[in-house]
């Protein structure tokens, strides 16, 4: 699309940089210390009026959007859960074809799609994937809060291992009805998709400032693009509201969520715990209710996964896969 | 032929050419004439063809769209819903299970009163596997707010893309639009078709515009927020007026298109064959039309006063004018090529439909219903004079057989 003006994002070195503006206000009714609502917030703020969202059915769907209380400036469709993909190419398509033909003046419009660990990790990942192979500028952000949250908190593809949600209860013959390990969705779709030039994870409040510059920098990069973040949720993690930014800054450091950006094949960590080490998982996990009935065994199963990961796979939290020499020295 | 403008008098070609097309390759051309933006395309026969045909007509830069692959059907209809959402006039379609792999965004893009056209090469569903047609494919969107029609011919196929957008884009209508066809009967066989010329067509179709129901950053509305309780019986009330006041925007797109090319169609929801002076007659949709008319001859030949009413448009049902038509006559055999099992009498779609259409007339025709053709099975010139004999026995209220007959099946 080079013949189209591009609007070329600055990138904010400082709080005092963002923009005030907001295009995504108050008519919502997300839960007190949603980081999900953050995602949408930023997200619109870093991407200004010349956008257009689309966000499959969720949490950011149902608690956000009633009808005549929208709390969305910029112009916003639902799309069903698994259709995230599939929103933004038709958007974007639309777009790109009444511009080509004359038909609606030619501009830089933003699409921007949102979806949930659900709908977009789980059912809505073929449609993903089709919208990474296109040619076309669309952003898909996942915003993970780790559960269905919006149909009371069922474990999805992406929860983390052993927490308890209402499809995984622990009982008295089963402590652990989680037993999934977090699918790997950002990395599948970067390796995936080789002319997909940028595919970052993050998280909406740490390190302050990265997700918006990401969002920026996806836009400015231009193509299909994805981000997936890291969302923690009061009422799935079960923890009080006013915990929300220091348990994402707490996964993030524990390493149990990397958080990187890939462009152009070439990755960077955002947070590298290679330089900067990596807390205990235990301090993230016992803050949180969902994983209350876990025990010393299970959070130590947890640490060893996440230390792997760290320690011995080809590109940690990317690549699961060891080097010939870590295999030989097994 | 050539028209004469109304406004600037001035003469154009309306007919460019003569083509032998298939059913497929004839709605490549309406799509092509249409001047569609956005075609997203998935295969599954016997449909496909008019997207392997689409995609050359993009190759070869006769027609400027997007033509996008997709994953899925699921995506396949949402790319379609979301290009219409900003003002792309678009265009998918689908057979048989893949049409139901996509069922959820189907309803949707009616709910959003959202206007794509899709082509339905009518198929059985799975399983078994069967490439043959069947209705229950497009049948299954009847209650969903869409505009659904059959065609018979290559050349109806290619008009319908016409008439079809021009009705569904319709300010007062704004609905999906389904055009079904019988798969093999007519997506994959060729008849001899007129090609309208692009001027006569941009005269009939006017450009899509959604007004203020589209979306963009100047128009920044939000499409779709939960309504829950509050809101839903007025929506699907409105979903209602549109599909009613549909009747009149399909007449008036008749009558242009009459007006433009030719007087082609005497009336826009069904067509009769020798109904005049008829007593018994026969209905059905799509190809069936074909061996059913030839035995209305043969039968006429011996005398007998029959007749065959093709239905084209299933949705908006046109009650008023078929209670009218067939109220005149004796008996009404129903042709079901679909299944509708476990219901009254364990009857056709088609037939629950006119059986509670004709219900309010004091003197109502004796009804009695065919279950044939499924799965792409054969109907033949004898299966349709042994419909009628059945028919014509109702006439006089004497079928002893059961009343719903299967015709074709192996006992
Ligand atoms: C096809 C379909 N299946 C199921 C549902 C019910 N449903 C609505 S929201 C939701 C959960 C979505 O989870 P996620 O995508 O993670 O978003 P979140 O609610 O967590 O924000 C489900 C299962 C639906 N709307 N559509
Ligand atoms: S349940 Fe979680 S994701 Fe949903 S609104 Fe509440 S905090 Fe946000
Ligand atoms: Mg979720």
């Amino acid at each position: 699309m080079a013949e189209l003006p591009v609007i070329d994002y600055e990138r904010i070195t400082t709080v005092h940089k963002t923009p005030l503006e907001e295009f995504y206000t108050s008519g919502h009714r997300t839960c007190q210390g949603c980081e999900s609502a953050m995602v949408m917030r930023d997200f619109s703020k870093a991407a200004g009026p010349r956008t257009i969202a689309t966000g499959s059915t969720g949490c950011m769907y149902v608690a956000n959007t009633s009808y005549q209380t929208t709390p969305w400036i910029i112009p916003w469709m639902h799309t069903q859960l698994g259709a995230a993909g599939a929103s933004a190419v038709g958007t974007s398509a639309g777009l790109r074809a009444l511009m080509r033909k004359g038909k609606i003046p030619k501009e830089k419009i933003n699409v921007i799609t949102f979806c949930g660990d659900l709908g977009g990790g789980d059912m809505g990942l073929s449609g993903i994937s089709g919208a990474l192979q296109t040619d076309l500028d669309l952003l898909i952000i996942l915003y993970d809060n780790e559960s269905a949250a919006n149909t009371d908190i069922q474990a999805t593809g992406l929860t983390t291992y052993g927490a308890q949600t209402t499809f995984t209860p622990p009982g008295k013959k089963h402590r652990i009805m989680q037993r999934r390990w977090k699918k790997n969705v950002a990395p599948m779709l970067a390796v995936g998709h080789p002319t997909c030039r940028y595919v970052a994870t993050a998280c909406a409040t740490y390190p302050q400032l990265d997700f918006l510059n990401k969002v920026r920098k996806a836009l400015n990069v231009g193509g299909p693009t994805f981000i997936h973040t890291f969302d923690p949720c009061p009422k799935g993690w079960d923890y009080h509201p006013r915990y929300s930014h220091e348990l994402g800054e707490l996964g993030i450091r524990s390493g149990i969520f990397p958080l990187y950006e890939i462009i152009d094949g070439k990755i960077s960590y955002t947070y590298d715990p290679h330089k900067k080490g990596r807390v205990p998982v235990r301090d993230y996990l016992m803050k949180q209710g969902r994983f209350a009935h876990l025990i010393d065994e299970d959070i130590d199963y947890i640490q060893g996964m996440v230390d792997t990961m760290w320690d011995e796979w080809e590109i940690p939290g990317v690549a699961p896969f060891k080097s010939e020499l870590q295999l030989a020295s097994n | 032929m050539a028209r004469i403008k109304e406004d600037i008098k001035e003469e154009f070609e309306v007919w460019e050419k003569e083509d032998l097309l298939n059913g497929c390759q004839a709605v490549s051309h309406g799509v092509r004439l249409a001047d569609v933006d956005v075609i997203a395309a998935y295969p599954i026969r016997p449909y496909t063809e008019v997207m392997d045909v689409l995609s050359k007509i993009i190759a070869d830069g006769e027609l400027d769209a997007e033509y996008i692959i997709a994953d899925s059907e699921h995506s396949q209809f949402e790319i379609v819903k979301h290009a219409s959402s900003v003002g792309a006039r678009a265009f998918a379609g689908s057979s048989g299970t893949g049409w139901m792999y996509g069922f959820e965004a189907l309803v949707v893009t009616a709910t959003d009163r959202l206007p794509p056209l899709f082509l339905v090469g009518n198929r059985a569903l799975d399983d078994p596997g069967a490439f043959g047609v069947e209705h229950n494919d497009a049948m299954a969107v009847r209650d969903m707010g869409w505009l659904l029609c059959w065609v018979t011919t290559a050349q109806e196929a290619l008009e319908h893309v016409l008439i079809g957008y021009r009705v569904a884009e319709d300010k007062r209508v704004r609905m999906p639009m389904g055009l079904a066809m019988d798969g093999a009967f007519l997506t994959h066989s060729q008849h001899m078709v007129q090609m309208p010329t692009k001027e006569a067509v941009e005269r009939f179709l006017p450009v899509y515009d959604l007004g203020k129901r589209r979306l963009h950053p100047d128009n920044p509305i939000s499409i779709a927020p939960q309504v829950n309780e509050d809101w839903v019986m007025e929506l699907r009330r409105q979903n209602w007026e549109a599909a009613r006041r549909a009747k009149k925007v399909i007449v008036e797109a008749y009558q242009e298109f009459n007006g433009i090319f030719g007087p082609r169609y005497s009336s826009p929801f069904f067509t009769e064959f020798m109904t005049g002076d008829a007593e018994a007659v026969m209905i059905g949709l799509g190809a069936l039309a074909m061996p059913a008319r030839t035995a209305v001859r043969r039968l006429r030949e011996q005398g007998q006063k029959v007749g065959y009413v093709n239905l084209r448009w299933f949705r908006p049902f046109p009650t008023q004018e078929l209670r009218e038509c067939l109220g005149r006559f004796k008996a009404v055999g129903v042709i079901d090529r679909d299944f509708a099992h476990g219901s009254p009498d364990s009857g056709g779609i088609l037939l629950h439909e006119i059986r509670s259409c004709l219900y309010p007339l004091e003197d109502r025709p004796n009804i009695i219903n065919f279950i044939t053709g499924l799965g792409g099975r054969d109907v033949s010139i004898d299966d349709c004079i042994r419909m009628y004999d059945l028919t014509l026995q109702a006439k006089d209220g004497e079928v002893e057989d059961e009343f719903v007959t299967w015709i074709g099946v192996r006992e």
